[in-house]
């Protein structure tokens, strides 16, 4: 195979376009810029942290099943660790996003930063809602009976039954993690492209 | 009694939570609560040092 062979494939063209876009340097930088030593910067990383201990903490519910998470007292731990690590995450993503808001993180080219952001929020809160109404006990029943006359109001019903275990339950394990990790990710990596974005006394000087 | 028994007496769980009703604002006094000290953690995070700035700042 020729060298301009070579440089015509598709892998060749995707592998040198990843490479411009994204060197290892700047995929995992040695240092920061001087204005992210802020708490205000703490939050995006405490909820990826969070969003790692709610994955691990649901494949051992997954692993284990209802019964499990229901009547033995290491299951009622690890389900305990599961919804108080999605507390720290919502916890931690609305500050994230407040500081994000306030200093306009969308500034310098970062829109598409801001937009995963808002769409891994939207996510988030509908795996939270299936992951409430997959929970198999009489809290679930409540908000499943309640949600559904909302829903089928919107004519949303006829899609996503929240009366349907199965279902829901099939949308918070599968479906909606899927989304919120490939989001997460995509909104790491553009981070990581565009870098933090400065706070707004010191955009000249960063940007210039 | 174990020890958790003392410490979840500070919080009663086993009957209703209290509702804050105004106009159309509807919302539970844990619900606020959270919300209130996710205000007071955003201050903070803005006016609190980060450790160790001081320390880049002389080093730059």
């Amino acid at each position: 195979m020729s060298t301009t062979e070579i440089e015509r494939q598709w892998t060749t063209r995707l592998r040198h376009r990843v490479a411009a876009k994204l060197p290892p340097e700047k995929l995992l930088p040695d240092t920061q810029p001087t204005y992210v030593s802020s708490w205000i910067y703490v939050f995006g990383v405490t909820t990826l942290a969070a969003l790692v201990v709610v994955i691990a903490t649901g494949c051992l519910l997954a692993i284990r099943g209802p019964q499990w998470w229901h009547e033995s007292d290491i299951g009622h731990f690890v389900n305990s660790l599961h919804l108080w690590s999605v507390e720290i995450f919502f916890f931690a993503m609305v500050i994230h996003l407040w500081g994000k808001f306030f200093m306009a993180a969308w500034r310098g080219g970062r829109a598409l930063t801001w937009m995963t952001g808002v769409v891994t929020f939207v996510v988030s809160i509908l795996t939270a809602f299936t992951g409430y109404v997959s929970q198999t006990n009489f809290d679930s029943q409540w908000i499943s009976t309640q949600a559904k006359d909302g829903i089928n109001a919107t004519g949303g019903g006829a899609f996503f039954n929240v009366l349907n275990l199965g279902q829901m339950l099939m949308w918070h394990i599968v479906l909606l993690p899927i989304g919120a990790v490939a989001l997460t990710v995509l909104h790491v990596l553009l981070v990581r492209v565009k870098g933090v974005v400065p706070p707004f006394a010191s955009t000249n000087e960063v940007e210039s | 009694m174990y020890w958790y028994t003392a410490v979840a007496a500070l919080v009663p769980l086993d009957h209703l939570g209290r509702y804050l009703h105004w106009h159309w604002l509807l919302i539970s006094v844990a619900n606020l609560a959270v919300i209130a000290i996710m205000v007071v953690t955003f201050l903070a995070a803005l006016l609190l040092p980060f450790p160790g700035r001081r320390r880049r700042k002389e080093n730059q």
